[in-house]
């Protein structure tokens, strides 16, 4: 296991670097003077100048680079352009209201994936299986900026159950939650229904079967708990998929975390701060999928000897 | 479903080639009286904020749709096909080069890279289209090299490699043909998730511009007539889930047909 975890997080380097590489040359691959562009055309020349050498823009590019990884090294994504605030501190700030919505948003996709995919698993080959799955592709095929509104129209503005924007209680969680969750809950489902139909069909569950073992208790009690090992690992790698889904879903419903942020620091052209949010959202996914890595090889053995 | 999906796709397919003729209105064309009016039997969709025909202006979206998700899923399929062989068939340094450039790219979840390109490069159709095709190709090349480092140890391969076939001919007439059940099913797929991302730039406000109509620009501007004008965010929406459910179930339809492994796993 020790081997393992240390071959992973080996490998894990070069990607970092990768991601870090990619996120500084964002900046340089502004059409023209990307000082001027963040500026807007009205700025004045010596305006430009002095955030061309705030931003370091003005040194060797090898220069900035280095200088870029030194800061990330010390956990500097450098200062915001609008606010004159450190980027860290602002996307620290928002990073709670996004993993409290990631976090509902994955509750939400379980509780409809997990009894879907075991209703169509169990009901194989009838018409529950057909139904669950056609769900679950029409749930894949909803897009979420299409969802959200649509949630906000019925149980916001006509039923008024439900505030329609911002973070406070429960409440305030339930519709941008839901619309995050869908599409996230019909991919699981379809993986739960896979795993399921494998796991029914090894022969310890026609050995319980045949001991007499209850429909119901052969699924939940046996098949059920061995299929969630590649759910788990699903739900892990799904991450992602959340947190690129979080930046259309806190635009919608005005919800202050990082994707909000992002938007809202392109719209100002506030570049170091997009970079700052671009390169947190690829560390936690990064972060994330080697978790997951690791907990399929606590789960699954036979991964950490291949 | 997969007849389900060609109807979807063939209707879309018509419907942006030949529906913009059939309408009695032009999509930019603007009735300012009668803006924000709701569905009626002239115009089937109502009228938008500047009394466009909403009707006029999906169709004319299907073909922003069709054309990006064409041409992404084109470029992307070309350029992953040709890295994905090229690493699969010789191994090696090259083989780590574009492996390790897949990781760093897969490293960044799903749309994030594009927002991210797009915001940089400006807000445009053309931006777009690179922006989903530089991360699309990825997929495509991690299936085709493990699809090619399995086909290079057929007989038949190294029959052609030991009579001293050209690698380019063994490559083109050999190996890729032995993908293309696989590239087929991951394109159509692609389609649908091409339509869904330029769909959520232009909701953003980072692709198409005004007054091309994009369904995700009317969603974005359908946003803020939430209130008085619930068919501006209907019907465009409705329009995306529907496409794309077409591409789905195309899809699903031809991994079963074209991949029988995987119709075994899953029933």
């Amino acid at each position: 296991m020790f081997r393992y975890l240390t071959r992973r997080l080996v490998l894990t380097i070069p990607v970092l670097l990768g991601v870090a590489t990619l996120v500084f040359s964002l900046i340089h691959l502004i059409p023209g003077d990307p000082a001027q562009a963040m500026l807007g055309e009205g700025a004045s020349e010596a305006d430009v100048v002095q955030l061309r050498r705030q931003l370091g823009l003005d040194r060797p590019l090898a220069e900035q680079y280095f200088a870029f990884l030194v800061g990330l090294a010390r956990a500097d994504l450098g200062t915001s352009l609008r606010t004159g605030t450190p980027v860290l501190s602002q996307i620290v700030e928002r990073m709670p209201a996004t993993l409290e919505l990631a976090a509902a948003a994955m509750i939400v996709a379980l509780a409809i994936a997990i009894p879907l995919g075991i209703l169509a698993a169990v009901w194989r080959g009838t018409l529950v299986d057909h139904t669950a799955m056609t769900l679950s592709l029409v749930g894949v095929s909803m897009p979420n900026f299409w969802l959200g509104p649509l949630l906000a129209i019925v149980f916001a503005v006509e039923l008024g159950w439900l505030p329609v924007s911002g973070r406070g209680g429960v409440g305030h969680l339930v519709l941008p939650a839901v619309s995050l969750g869908a599409a996230l809950s019909a991919v699981l489902a379809r993986m739960t229904r896979a795993a399921l139909v494998e796991e029914l069909r090894e022969q310890y569950v026609v050995a319980a079967r045949a001991r007499g073992v209850s429909r119901a208790r052969a699924v939940m009690r046996h098949a059920f708990r061995n299929s969630l090992i590649p759910v788990v690992t699903l739900v892990g790698l799904q991450f992602g998929a959340v947190l690129t889904g979080a930046v259309i879903t806190e635009t919608i419903f005005a919800w202050p975390g990082i994707g909000r942020l992002l938007i809202q620091s392109i719209g100002f052209r506030d570049y170091p701060l997009v970079q700052g949010c671009i390169l947190l959202i690829a560390v936690t996914y990064v972060g994330m999928n080697l978790i997951t890595d690791l907990v399929y090889a606590v789960l699954d053995p036979r991964i950490r000897y291949q | 479903m997969t007849k389900a999906g060609v109807l979807i796709v063939g209707l879309a397919v018509l419907g942006a080639v030949v529906g913009p003729w059939l309408v009695p209105f032009d999509s930019s064309a603007q009735e300012l009286a009668l803006r924000l009016e709701g569905p009626t039997w002239v115009h089937w969709f109502g009228l938008d904020e500047l009394g466009r025909d909403v009707f006029a202006r999906v169709l004319s979206g299907a073909r922003i749709s069709l054309v990006v998700g064409l041409v992404v899923v084109s470029v992307s399929a070309v350029v992953g096909t040709l890295l994905g062989s090229i690493a699969g068939y010789y191994g090696g340094g090259v083989d780590e080069v574009i492996s390790r450039m897949i990781d760093v790219l897969l490293a960044f979840p799903g749309l994030l890279l594009a927002i991210a390109l797009v915001a940089v490069l400006g807000p445009s159709l053309v931006n777009v289209v690179l922006a989903l095709s530089l991360i699309g190709w990825v997929g495509y090349a991690r299936l085709i090299r493990g699809l090619v480092l399995r086909a290079r140890e057929f007989e038949y391969v190294q029959a052609a490699k030991a009579i001293g076939a050209a690698t380019p001919r063994i490559l083109i007439r050999h190996i890729i043909p032995t993908t293309l059940p696989a590239l087929t099913v991951q394109a159509t797929l692609g389609m649908a998730g091409a339509i869904l991302s330029e769909a959520a730039l232009s909701f953003l406000g980072l692709g198409v511009q005004p007054p091309t109509p994009s369904w995700g620009t009317m969603l974005n501007y359908g946003r803020a007539h939430l209130l008085d004008a619930p068919h501006l965010t209907v019907f465009p929406g409705l329009a995306i889930a529907v496409l794309v459910l077409g591409f789905n179930f195309l899809g699903d339809g031809l991994r079963d047909a074209l991949d029988p492994g995987s119709q075994s796993r899953s029933s």
